[in-house]
């Protein structure tokens, strides 16, 4: 079944992979472990599990952080798919190059650098820093790779079904809402989900955008790896890798099933 | 739609929320941050001037533009500290950049022959890491780092080593953990890359008696040079800011740029230094920043 692919294929994917997965296998399983020594094994137990559903503060960020996560990703995604839109369907505009540039700048951009600026307008807009900041850092930042996206997807689209919806006399707009949005909804879909996840998983911009009373979990966690490794970390580290595995997993088993009905979206 | 220039109203609606929200929250923070890094520190709130006081009108701006100055500039370029976390900054980058290129070549290189229905497996794989938190992913590593971790434990066990080595807070954590980091920035371009690559070139060149080490160095590297080039980009400008791995797996003793600036900002609270620090690496980055987006601009709009 392997054929085609010689031994030193495999063992360079193989050797990737083990490399990719191993310390968070590791993670995972010392997440169950009994010991208050990380690396001590002190037998398979719930325990770290149980005191992190007592740590007030650390659900009290999960709270903030999936907050966030969600309008970031929402508004992300609405302007992330207007912006691939326009660099697809518009051709030359003026200010293209601008555009484009300001969407792939931040793809690249060192943390730091964002952060600080974000930060600095802020402070000049004399805006208090907390939730409503640290939820417009993410959404620019985001909004990027929504872009990115949605864009690789209505390329490769089959652009004659919205001619032939603007021929029977649709408005351009109605006709992308009707027909294109549809057709691309997987890509838009999964442009949320990466949005969601980057927005969870930011420290270093909201480090510089958050304030008292909107500490994220990346935050809280940061501030207590800082001060040694802890069991209770390795759990909820386990639970959020469990909840991303699950979601990514998800939406690919959905993209595939709608390929096989022979949705013409989730072709590529 | 149409592509002959003519902006309809229905156009313009559309490009202006993202246009100008991109405008608001990214290019005019990096004037703010350019002004800032000619201002001066002070003990206020906030802690620099001068300010412009608009309510002053010309007389405040003549004020204002008096107060800047190039200072911390100056202070940038003499002070030795900067400069080594420029240059140790750039270098941790291109060496982790190599060894990228050297462990991710070959690994996208056998998914792209491996079985087309094993494919979009494989891509899941590693992508999913990278959907996982980054934070996560380097903490992991202190794990298996730390003196008493598993490596050494691991290491003590098969008698490779005597006494426990210390792995943590040192360069070699912080190459490990970069590389780890960005595996998946470099494999999944090359891969996609080497994916379309047509095969029958590959079987013109065998038919021609072209010797298989051969055809890989004048048929399949240069075909997968946007590849390269696009990992190699998305991997190398981040790394050289990067801020969560060297603080989190480094030393003490020898810091990179992106610590240098958050420690300017949060610990010192000398605003304009760390302002004048992004503005330096911003220029140091400015041609890297521009390749990556021509690249870009090309693999996704041209027709």
């Amino acid at each position: 079944m392997l054929r085609g692919m010689s031994t030193f294929n495999v063992v360079a994917v193989a050797f990737g992979l083990a490399f990719l997965y191993l310390p968070i296998l590791i993670l995972v399983v010392y997440s169950f472990n009994h010991s208050q020594l990380v690396t001590v094994w002190g037998g398979w137990s719930l325990r770290w599990y149980r005191e992190l559903l007592h740590d007030e503060a650390m659900l009290s960020s999960v709270w903030i952080s999936l907050r966030v996560a969600a309008l970031s990703a929402t508004v992300a995604t609405v302007l992330g798919t207007l912006a691939a839109a326009a660099l697809t369907r518009f051709g030359r505009f003026r200010g293209r190059l601008l555009f484009s540039g300001m969407i792939y700048a931040p793809l690249v951009m060192p943390e730091v650098i964002t952060g600080l600026a974000l930060l600095l307008l802020f402070v000049a807009l004399d805006a208090d820093r907390g939730f409503w900041t640290v939820t417009i850092a993410h959404t620019t930042l985001t909004m990027c790779f929504v872009t990115i996206v949605v864009q690789s997807r209505l390329i490769g689209f089959d652009r004659s079904l919205e001619e032939a919806a603007w021929d029977l006399g649709c408005a351009p707009w109605k006709a992308f809402l009707v027909v294109t949005l549809p057709l691309i909804a997987p890509a838009v879909a999964a442009g949320w989900l990466l949005a969601f996840a980057l927005s969870l998983d930011d420290l270093v911009i909201a480090s510089f955008t958050s304030g008292p009373g909107a500490t994220t979990l990346p935050l809280r966690i940061y501030s207590q790896v800082r001060l040694g490794v802890k069991p209770e970390i390795n759990a909820i580290c386990t639970i959020l890798i469990a909840v991303v595995a699950l979601a990514t997993v998800a939406l690919s088993l959905a993209a595939k099933r709608s390929a096989l009905r022979g949705d013409p979206a989730a072709q590529g | 739609m149409s592509s002959r220039g003519a902006q309809s109203w229905s156009q313009r609606a559309v490009l202006a929320a993202p246009y100008l929200w991109l405008v608001v929250f990214f290019l005019v923070p990096f004037a703010i941050v350019f002004k800032l890094s000619l201002s001066q520190t002070a003990v206020a709130q906030p802690p620099y001037v001068p300010l412009l006081d608009l309510g002053a009108g010309f007389a405040g701006l003549v004020d204002f533009l008096r107060g800047l100055g190039v200072e911390t500039y100056v202070l940038l370029f003499s002070d030795t500290l900067y400069l080594h976390a420029y240059f140790k900054s750039l270098i941790v980058a291109l060496v982790s950049t190599a060894i990228l290129l050297l462990i991710g070549f070959p690994m996208a290189y056998g998914m792209a022959r491996a079985p087309r229905r094993l494919q979009p497996l494989l891509v899941m794989l590693v992508v999913l890491p990278f959907w996982t938190s980054f934070l996560i992913r380097v903490y992991a590593w202190i794990n298996i780092l730390q003196r008493d971790g598993l490596l050494n434990s691991a290491l003590l066990q098969l008698r490779i080593i005597d006494t426990p080595v210390a792995w943590l807070a040192s360069d070699t954590a912080i190459f490990i953990g970069v590389v780890y980091s960005y595996l998946p920035f470099m494999v999944l371009p090359l891969y996609a890359r080497l994916e379309q690559l047509d095969r029958s070139l590959l079987e013109a060149a065998a038919d021609l008696g072209t010797p298989p080490w051969k055809t890989f160095w004048l048929v399949t590297v240069p075909l997968a040079l946007p590849g390269v080039a696009a990992g190699v980009l998305l991997s190398f400008i981040p790394i050289v800011g990067e801020f969560v791995i060297p603080d989190l797996l480094g030393g003490s003793d020898s810091q990179m740029i992106g610590q240098v600036l958050w420690v300017e900002f949060f610990a010192n609270k000398d605003w304009p230094v760390a302002a004048a620090i992004a503005t330096v690496l911003l220029a140091v980055l400015v041609i890297p920043i521009l390749l990556y987006e021509r690249a870009q601009r090309r693999a996704l709009e041209q027709r």
